[in-house]
């Protein structure tokens, strides 16, 4: 115990002299996130400064093991770097498809040289990863997916076309699912590979959304090289790895997903946007939807606590990451239609200086999408109705 | 606090569902209902009940009890949702031994706990006065009367009002209904003289009472607590009440899920499960998801009890109001899932909904519950 009180007040001492002020205040989104790579543009000298600098300490990834550049913390050292960042209310350092999905499948299934090769430069927020699964006839049903890779001998010709890749523009790197045998069974003749995306052949093209903007792309191969030494696991078994990360994924999502719309909670929001008189804020019927909201949202909340500290105890997993994301990404998007309603017409101006580029509309338009990426609701419900209550 | 069960926790959930499996299930409910017994559940229940400590968990042990606390007393309570089993543990273990340990005096603790622990003596709680809980608009009145008091005024659908040994009932000695000043809780005894009491058949079966007061007098010993001071421990006994009808929801909402989704595996229509149809299995999902939350607001508030943490009355309303909407959902569910079959009397299925809705609206419903947590978050 007293030594975890020491590493407490180590940390307590390194972040207070390490983490810039600027990265002491809490971001709006995704915008402001960091996500590192080769040519990425930093917000600023201190978002660069903090990344790094967590990055040379394998903070980014705390519970990674020291011999790949991680902060090899336990779990009880690694809860208590997070209680103190959020104590200074200190930024994420770098978030990225490397640490979220990427590194911890290498992690589980890569070779030691792929290890070696790939997770120091995710760690130092040097190489930006990006996710190519999804096809134009393959979303749901993922193991439809038709792009191949011809093996050549020494490496694997790809041809294909990818699609709602996130960032490919932005993107270094690829973890793609790529059909290596087509007699197979659908999901026995799958093989994730990564390749760089200067590779020639790769051509990424942005797409334009809902919200305006174009985080994700459409991404063709023709004819791209890959090497074998860079299939993650065995030719012909990246299905059970895409699994993994999926699941990986679906956490991420599900936790993760609630967005940050700054220290207050929507109670408080709501108080202010509306008013209270004697106690009770103005329009009753809002009010219920507030309340009700953060009633769920607490009940959520605690939900992913008591999953943690289940597997934690070796309790057996009670809820799963198909009922956490279902159920998270579901109530993200009602807390912003609850958000947009507490601002009124505010909340649907799109452009300009007082809207922050219209931050709420964007970021409500970009929830819808919270419940579609890393497998809808509707394929949670079937996995939790197959996999969890047994109805065939 | 990890959020999970100790050892020890876990052990007392699988004898209390051993135990209630055996002596207490669904078919004890109906037999009880059947025979038109007056406390609803069988005579000897309570005796072993009693002798497994039961009666004592929650009572501290420098006044005989077993000081064994909220999350295992959950765990009980738990358990008698999902086999709809009616006792005094409610009523006496959990409301007496709250309010009495709350208020009480020395003396009073040492008697009444004592009593209670041994299962010498049972209580109810009267609080509310008309068909909606309200505990600031008691109007009741308690006047001074010698070094006494004489009560006068009526309570409604007070649990085990009909059998309980003692009441505490919550009177008012000054002030006016809307105050929070002026509460005060006394211990009367039911078999008083003034007091009349008036049995009501509920859709549970169980054995409530609307109970009048006519120049009740009772001596300076039976306030409980200082006069006029009585809501903090009244406010602490309805917190305790809700967490516990949360956790005894929490159990029906369980048990309905279970039968219904056996029933899924069963029943075959158009030549094949109806397990099988999508329309229903997404529905299934949801509802799992839904008692996957409502585990975890009970044990949180379970464990905040134990803790004494200042979040116990936002938590008891947040599980409250959860529960009682799932709980809800879950009985619906479950008689539209077994459809004509769910609907007869002569299948158990239909015992939970009348369980569900009594224990939902005892001491405040979803509305009351999401109005006061809005409150408690300052809006
Ligand atoms: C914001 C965002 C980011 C994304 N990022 C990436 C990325 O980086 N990389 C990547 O590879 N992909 C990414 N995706 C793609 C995502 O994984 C797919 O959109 C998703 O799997 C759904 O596929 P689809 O869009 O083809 O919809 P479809 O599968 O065509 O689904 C259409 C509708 O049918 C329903 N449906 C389908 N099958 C069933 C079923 N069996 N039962 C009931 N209902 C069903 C769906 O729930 C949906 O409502 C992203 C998507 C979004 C929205
Ligand atoms: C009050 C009452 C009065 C009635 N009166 C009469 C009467 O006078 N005469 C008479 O002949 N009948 C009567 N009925 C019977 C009634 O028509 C049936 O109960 C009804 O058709 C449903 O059949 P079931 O009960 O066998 O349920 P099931 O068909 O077994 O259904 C069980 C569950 O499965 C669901 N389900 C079944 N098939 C599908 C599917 N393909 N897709 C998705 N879900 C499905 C159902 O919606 C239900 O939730 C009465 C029923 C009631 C409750």
């Amino acid at each position: 115990m007293s030594d975890l009180n020491a590493f407490r007040q180590e940390t307590r001492d390194w972040l207070e002299e390490n983490c810039p002020p600027a990265m002491r205040v809490s971001t709006k989104g995704g915008d402001e996130m960091c996500w590192g790579g080769r040519n990425y543009k930093f917000a600023s000298a201190d978002q660069q400064q903090w990344m790094e600098r967590m990055g040379a300490k394998g903070w980014t990834a705390p519970d990674w093991p020291t011999e790949y550049g991680g902060g090899g913390l336990d779990k009880a050292e690694h809860k208590i770097l997070k209680e103190e960042m959020l104590r200074i209310n200190a930024r994420s350092p770098l978030d990225s498809f490397g640490i979220w999905m990427i590194g911890p499948a290498l992690l589980k299934f890569g070779s030691e040289a792929l290890k070696h090769q790939h997770l120091p430069p995710i760690i130092r927020g040097e190489i930006r990863w990006c996710q190519g699964y999804s096809e134009p006839g393959a979303g749901s049903d993922l193991a439809g997916l038709q792009s191949k890779g011809e093996d050549m001998g020494d490496h694997f010709v790809a041809n294909g076309q990818k699609v709602w890749t996130s960032y490919g523009d932005k993107a270094d790197w690829m973890f793609c699912l790529l059909r290596t045998d087509s007699e197979a069974k659908k999901q026995m003749g799958i093989s994730l590979v990564l390749f760089d995306m200067e590779t020639p052949g790769v051509t990424p093209k942005p797409i334009k959304l809902i919200s305006g903007s174009s985080p994700f792309c459409e991404t063709f191969l023709d004819d791209v090289r890959v090497e074998k030494d860079q299939v993650v696991g065995e030719v012909n078994q990246g299905w059970t790895i895409a699994k993994y990360l999926l699941t990986h994924e679906r956490e991420m999502i599900g936790g993760m997903g609630m967005i940050d719309i700054g220290s207050e909670t929507l109670g408080q929001i709501a108080a202010k946007a509306m008013g209270v008189e004697y106690g009770r804020m103005n329009n009753p019927l809002l009010r219920a939807e507030v309340a009700k909201w953060e009633i769920d949202g607490a009940c959520f909340a605690l939900t992913a606590e008591r999953v943690t500290d289940e597997v934690k105890s070796g309790h057996g997993v009670g809820a799963t990451s198909a009922m956490l994301k279902y159920y998270g990404t579901e109530l993200n998007k009602r807390r912003f239609e609850t958000l947009l309603k507490l601002n009124g017409t505010d909340a649907m101006v799109w452009e300009g200086e007082a809207s922050n580029e219209g931050w709420l509309p964007r970021t409500w338009l970009r929830t819808k999408g919270n419940s579609i990426e890393g497998g809808t609701s509707e394929v949670q419900l079937n996995v939790i109705a197959k996999n969890i209550l047994g109805l065939g | 606090m990890a959020l999970v069960l100790s050892e020890e926790q876990q052990m007392l959930k699988e004898s209390a569902q051993g135990f209630l499996a055996e002596f207490a299930p669904v078919a004890e409910l109906r037999k009880q209902r059947d025979a038109g017994s007056e406390t609803g559940y069988a005579e000897n229940l309570w005796g072993q009940m009693v002798e497994m400590g039961w009666a004592a968990i929650l009572v501290p042990e420098s006044y005989g009890g077993l000081e064994f606390g909220h999350v295992g007393m959950g765990q009980i309570i738990e358990q008698t949702g999902r086999t709809l089993t009616a006792s005094p543990l409610f009523a006496t273990a959990i409301l007496g031994v709250t309010a009495i340990n709350a208020a009480g005096s020395e003396e009073q603790k040492t008697e009444l706990l004592g009593a209670i622990a041994g299962g010498e003596i049972t209580t109810a709680l009267a609080v509310d006065e008309t068909a909606h809980h309200a505990p600031t608009q008691i109007s009741m009145a308690a006047t001074k009367q010698g070094t006494g008091y004489s009560l006068n005024g009526s309570k409604r659908f007070v649990a085990d009002g009909g059998t309980a040994d003692k009441l505490i009932v919550a009177a008012r000695t000054s002030g006016e209904a809307g105050d929070m000043k002026g509460i005060s809780l006394f211990v009367v005894d039911r078999t008083a003289a003034g007091v009349e009491v008036e049995r009501t058949a509920a859709t549970d079966g169980r054995n409530y009472a609307n109970i009048t007061f006519n120049n009740v007098e009772v001596a300076e010993a039976a306030l409980l607590g200082e006069e006029g001071q009585g809501y903090r421990a009244l406010n602490a006994t309805l917190d305790a009440g809700n967490v516990y009808l949360a956790a005894e929801l929490l159990g029906i909402s369980q048990e309905s899920f279970d039968r219904t989704l056996q029933y899924l595996k069963e029943r075959k229509q158009f030549g094949v499960l109806i397990g099988s149809f999508q329309g229903l299995q997404h529905r299934a999902a949801d509802w799992w998801s839904q008692v996957e939350l409502c585990k975890s607001v009970v044990l949180k508030a379970l464990q905040a009890m134990d803790a004494t943490d200042t979040k116990v009355p936002a938590l008891a309303s947040i599980a409250k109001a959860k529960l009682s909407e799932v709980a809800e959902l879950a009985t619906n569910e479950a008689i539209q899932m077994h459809a004509g079959i769910g609907m007869t009397d002569e299948y158990e299925i239909g015992f939970f909904i009348k369980r569900a809705r009594p224990a939902q609206a005892l001491f405040g419903d979803n509305s009351y519950h999401t109005d006061r947590f809005a409150l408690l978050s300052g809006y």
